[in-house]
């Protein structure tokens, strides 16, 4: 039985991955900040033939990340898949005028997903498993907006690549290991993150679509995923427009 | 999630409908609230599958349910659950065939909701054998915007129940539902198939062969004439006690757009419905059948009502009662076969005398008839003569199917609709209700 831990557990990514999981059995630890709704999903796994644990946790308070990672192992002996998939998506126009919501933002979707991946990957690449040898993925939703400063979004760029940059490393360290590492870039998805937004429709993905993408990366041992896959290539173009061009873009 | 505008099945009548999603069930009621003081009055949307005006609300905002697809407690030993509205019968089977449990009714599509399917009463295949959908459910939780949430069931606010099934979405908002499951060994269904010349050995098979087998549903080729008339193939089936739980998946084809004019025309249809019935020789076949296959043939090709074209389509399903069935559907079967235009898909079912517990319920013990028609100003004329003939047999029309169906004739057909009325949430009213009531 996989045993699962998810950071964010209540995102509509998240959530997806998860129903798609609990068509085998699974062991899930779901942690988020709202417990009521944090339940209601725990119930509906359950349902579904899952064991599910949950714990509230909000993420942007470093102190507690390092019982928390204890915790999970100690529930779980070894975690075969870890997701992280919590963040916001800031008022670029806000956090030019206010410096401490800029940071705060930056803090959550940068510097907190580091500070956990950093005391879950410490324990990961020691857990014991039956066969022996070390396994395991760590999962990380990144996003295409931190392969390159966009004047639109270049907070949650900053964070997004500071994250992927982050992950490369990881992944190269942990190789010897046997531990996966797996960046996940989406594009655009139809999330609650984005339910303001009028997103292109011909490039937005369905949550499902993403779930299926990343659970696939995972079982290939893919290190970095684009989600949909022509993001790969929209991206390419991007990072090679030069800033003479690019900083007269308007979006 | 998805932005922009909803419409009906059958893309007629057109009236774009502003969908406005609700992610958690605990924000059902200020969602409602919040609709109503901005547009007087909403109507809960489910996944769209009715064909006609019976899913747009009043005001063309719609309070979308399809984000609300979890399970709060599901029961594996006895087969009970509970699920939000807004799950579809796709996701339930997905997950409770596996563990050896199916819906004890279904409609033609698993697209469908688990609300939608109360709000409609739906009926399946086995309607002789199970009844309505309605007859399934144990309880629901309902959400009026005057009220607090009320638990119905045939025990507690039984009046609400009871207009609740087959209400149309009018009594209230469907937060939840706990429905019995039937245990199944297989996920295979052991088909025949029996082709025939004409409506009377129609007539004399299903009678003979309903009582045999738990579904039964008949395919007729709606251009024949004359003696032919209500020559067709009927299908029937129950499930297997060989043990093959699995679930196949297989990719679904898509139609991504809707194609400028429809498809279905006259020659095409006559090239169908010949092949069709060619295809299944005479005398009876038996075989074993994945339960999608059998139960829904049409899902295989997602968004298939696009062949259609950018006008729509309308659905004519009637029910006509035992006594005057046969000369009712010939007649009916007549007029169409010579206004030439009829569908690749025309059903004919015969439906037993299970009581509905729900007021606005539409089977009736007797033959139902639905066939699909491209939308097009002759069908008025079409139409009226029609329901003539389901007026003079005392045969009703399907709501859930309808675009056309006069006030007089609903309000003759349905007498209970007054009870409905006054139970009627103020907040909640359809395009449909305001047609036929007014
Ligand atoms: C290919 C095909 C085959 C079909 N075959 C059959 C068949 O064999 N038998 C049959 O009976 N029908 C059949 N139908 C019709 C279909 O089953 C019904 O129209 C069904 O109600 C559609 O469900 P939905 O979830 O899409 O609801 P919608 O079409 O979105 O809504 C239908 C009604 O349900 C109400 N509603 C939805 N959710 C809620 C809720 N949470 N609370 C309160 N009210 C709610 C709406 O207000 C509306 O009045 C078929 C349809 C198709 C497209
Ligand atoms: N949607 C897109 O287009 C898109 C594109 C690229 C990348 N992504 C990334 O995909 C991931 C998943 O997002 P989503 O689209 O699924 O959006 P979502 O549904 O809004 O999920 C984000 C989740 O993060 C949680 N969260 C935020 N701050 C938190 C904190 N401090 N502590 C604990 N939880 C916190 C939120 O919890 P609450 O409900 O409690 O607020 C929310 O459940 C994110 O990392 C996002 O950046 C999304």
């Amino acid at each position: 039985m996989k045993k699962i831990v998810i950071l964010g557990a209540m995102s509509t990514i998240a959530i997806a991955c998860t129903r798609l999981w609990a068509n085998k059995e699974c062991e899930f630890i779901l942690i988020a900040r709202n417990k009521d709704k944090l339940s209601q999903i725990a119930d509906d796994l359950t349902a579904r033939g899952s064991i599910v644990h949950i714990k509230t946790s909000d993420f942007s308070d470093y102190s507690k990340h390092e019982t928390l990672s204890k915790e999970c192992f100690e529930k779980v002996g070894n975690i075969d898949i870890l997701l992280t998939a919590y963040g916001t998506l800031p008022d670029q126009i806000e956090c030019e005028k206010n410096t401490d919501i800029a940071l705060q933002e930056f803090h959550t979707n940068g510097l907190s997903v580091i500070s956990l991946l950093n005391h879950f990957a410490m324990r990961m690449e020691k857990q014991d498993t039956v066969s022996g040898t070390i396994s395991g993925t760590i999962a990380v939703i990144s996003s295409v907006a931190g392969d390159r400063g966009r004047a639109s979004n270049y907070l949650y760029g900053a964070a997004k690549s500071a994250v992927s940059t982050y992950c490369s490393g990881l992944r190269a360290r942990l190789s010897r290991t046997g531990i996966h590492v797996l960046t996940i870039k989406p594009g655009f998805v139809d999330t609650q993150m984005t339910q303001h937004l009028t997103l292109p429709e011909k490039l937005t993905a369905s949550p499902e679509q993403v779930a299926h993408d990343i659970s696939g990366a995972i079982t290939s041992k893919k290190d970095v995923l684009y989600t949909r896959w022509f993001w790969r290539y929209i991206m390419l173009i991007i990072v090679i427009i030069p800033n003479r061009i690019f900083k007269k873009m308007k979006f | 999630m998805k932005k922009g505008t909803y419409s009906s099945w059958g893309m007629y009548p057109y009236y774009p409908q502003i969908a406005h999603d609700c992610m958690w069930r605990d924000e059902l009621t200020t969602k409602l609230k919040g609709m109503v003081e901005i547009h007087g009055s909403t109507l809960a949307y489910g996944n769209g599958r009715s064909y006609g005006d019976s899913c747009f609300a009043h005001s063309d905002n719609v309070l979308s349910t399809r984000c609300l697809n979890k399970i709060i407690l599901a029961d594996w030993e006895t087969g009970k659950i509970i699920c939000e509205s807004g799950i579809t019968f796709e996701e339930i089977i997905d997950i409770a065939l596996p563990k050896g449990w199916f819906l004890p009714v279904t409609p033609g599509t698993k697209f469908v909701t688990l609300g939608g399917a109360i709000a409609n009463d739906i009926h399946g295949k086995n309607h002789h054998h199970k009844g309505t959908f309605g007859c399934h459910i144990k309880q629901f939780c309902l959400i009026r915007a005057d009220q607090k949430e009320l638990i119905c069931s045939n025990q507690k606010n039984t009046s609400l129940f009871q207009a609740t099934i087959g209400g149309l979405g009018l009594t209230g908002i469907i937060k939840w539902a706990e429905i019995q499951l039937i245990p199944v060994n297989s996920s295979e269904i052991e088909s025949t198939a029996i082709r025939f010349d004409s409506l009377e050995e129609f007539f004399t098979i299903s009678k003979e062969l309903d009582t045999q087998y738990e579904y039964s549903a008949t395919w007729i080729d709606c251009l024949a004439k004359n003696n032919s008339i209500g020559k067709g193939i009927y299908f029937a089936g129950n499930h297997t006690k060989k043990n093959t739980l699995e679930i196949k998946t297989k990719k679904n084809k898509t139609l991504p757009f809707t194609l400028p004019i429809s498809a279905v025309n006259s020659l095409t249809l006559r090239a169908f419905n010949y092949l069709y019935f060619r295809k299944h020789k005479t005398g009876r076949k038996n075989i074993l059948m994945p339960y999608d296959k059998f139960f829904y043939p049409l899902d295989g090709v997602l968004h298939w009502n696009r062949i259609y074209g950018k006008k729509g389509f309308q659905q004519y399903q009637c029910i006509i009662p035992e006594k005057n069935a046969y000369n009712g559907i010939k007649t009916i079967l007549k007029l169409i076969s010579d206004h030439k235009c009829g569908s690749f898909l025309a059903v004919l079912k015969r439906c037993g005398d299970i009581p509905s517990p729900g007021l606005l319920s539409f089977p009736m013990p007797g033959i139902s008839l639905a066939l699909d028609f491209p939308q097009n100003n002759k069908l008025v004329a079409l139409f009226s003569k029609l329901d003539e003939i389901v007026r003079e047999t005392q045969g009703r029309l399907y709501p859930a199917k309808d675009a056309h169906m006069t006030g007089s004739d609903f309000r003759l057909s349905y007498p209970s609709w007054e009870k409905v009325e006054a139970l009627r949430d103020p907040a909640l009213n359809s395009r449909f209700w305001k047609r036929v009531t007014d």
